[in-house]
């Protein structure tokens, strides 16, 4: 079975479901938005959401999740490498803020 | 030994056996730029995460989600229509799949229309590249670029549906090259979804 017929073996059944799953997520984040926490714990929660809307578009509408393995892992490790990269510099942004302890 | 057997039986053979990962090789020069454009759009976010994290009069215009909230709707109701007509392309169902492939671009039309609403208000209150009335100039140049390469993301995708549409139903493209646009399309859906929270729903005025 090729992956483009294991992604249709599902039924549309499976794609409503997941559907409902990231628009139920993205209410969330909206919820989220109105809660009565600071900014750093409303940021926090917001991505955790974001992460598995992500992960659900990622695997179920992208049909990541049907493809094999090896490309699975060329993926993932290829796109995790370059969004780790990119967070280097957060300790400078504080920095920025508040003066201290890297201000010296 | 000749050059085409070095290439047949050679330690090269691999490299002409097919496709990698078995993947066909426009699906993996899609994955392939929608890796590099995770890499964009993450280091345009990471950069906005930077900068409004070290400045403190960081503006928050938005007083209401109505509009966010639909735009985000529309969006992630046009990932499904897509899939319909993937699913129906790859059933043989050629009218269905052009139909949903069209309502897609349809959802993506208005999501745009919305979107360019959205910067005409704000620019109607002053808000502008380098300055705003709120707080810091960095606002607007961050929310236009980053809401900007989005649009323009969303622009394409309808381009390209209704160019890929009408080449499928005249037979030039078949089930896999709406298939390798679908992955285009939900991509920027899941782009969408960083988009949403970190510019709009951290900004809200409470």
């Amino acid at each position: 079975m090729t992956s483009a017929e294991e992604h249709n073996s599902g039924g549309m059944g499976k794609d409503l479901v997941v559907y409902l799953c990231i628009l139920a997520l993205a209410g969330l984040q909206f919820v989220i938005a109105y809660q009565n926490i600071d900014a750093s714990q409303m940021f926090v929660r917001m991505l955790l959401v974001a992460l598995v809307e992500a992960g659900l578009a990622l695997l179920f509408f992208m049909h990541l999740a049907t493809e094999k393995r090896g490309f699975m892992w060329f993926v993932g490790i290829f796109t995790v490498f370059v969004l780790l990269a990119l967070q280097y510099g957060w300790t400078d942004s504080f920095r920025m803020v508040s003066g201290v302890p890297w201000a010296k | 030994m000749s050059q085409a057997d070095l290439t047949m039986e050679g330690p090269s053979a691999g490299l002409t056996a097919g496709p990698a990962f078995s993947v066909p090789t426009k699906k993996l020069a899609m994955w392939v730029f929608i890796i590099a454009d995770t890499a964009t759009f993450a280091a345009c976010l990471v950069a906005y995460g930077f900068v409004r994290n070290a400045t403190p009069n960081w503006p928050r215009p938005f007083h209401s989600i109505t509009n966010v909230a639909v735009m985000t709707f529309i969006l992630i109701t046009s990932s499904l229509t897509m899939l319909m007509g993937v699913r129906a392309a790859r059933a043989g169902n050629k009218a269905g799949a052009l139909r949903w492939t069209f309502i897609t671009a349809a959802g993506g039309i208005i999501f745009a229309l919305l979107h360019i609403h959205e910067w005409l208000v704000l620019i109607d209150e002053g808000m502008r590249l380098f300055k705003n009335p709120w707080g810091t100039g960095l606002f607007g140049a961050s929310f236009f670029s980053i809401t900007g390469l989005h649009l323009t993301h969303v622009t394409g995708g309808v381009i390209a549906l209704i160019a890929v549409g009408i080449r499928y139903k005249g037979g030039r493209y078949k089930a896999d090259d709406l298939e390798i646009l679908g992955l285009y399309w939900h991509f920027v859906d899941l782009v969408w979804m960083f988009v949403v929270p970190m510019v709009y729903l951290l900004n809200l005025a409470h």
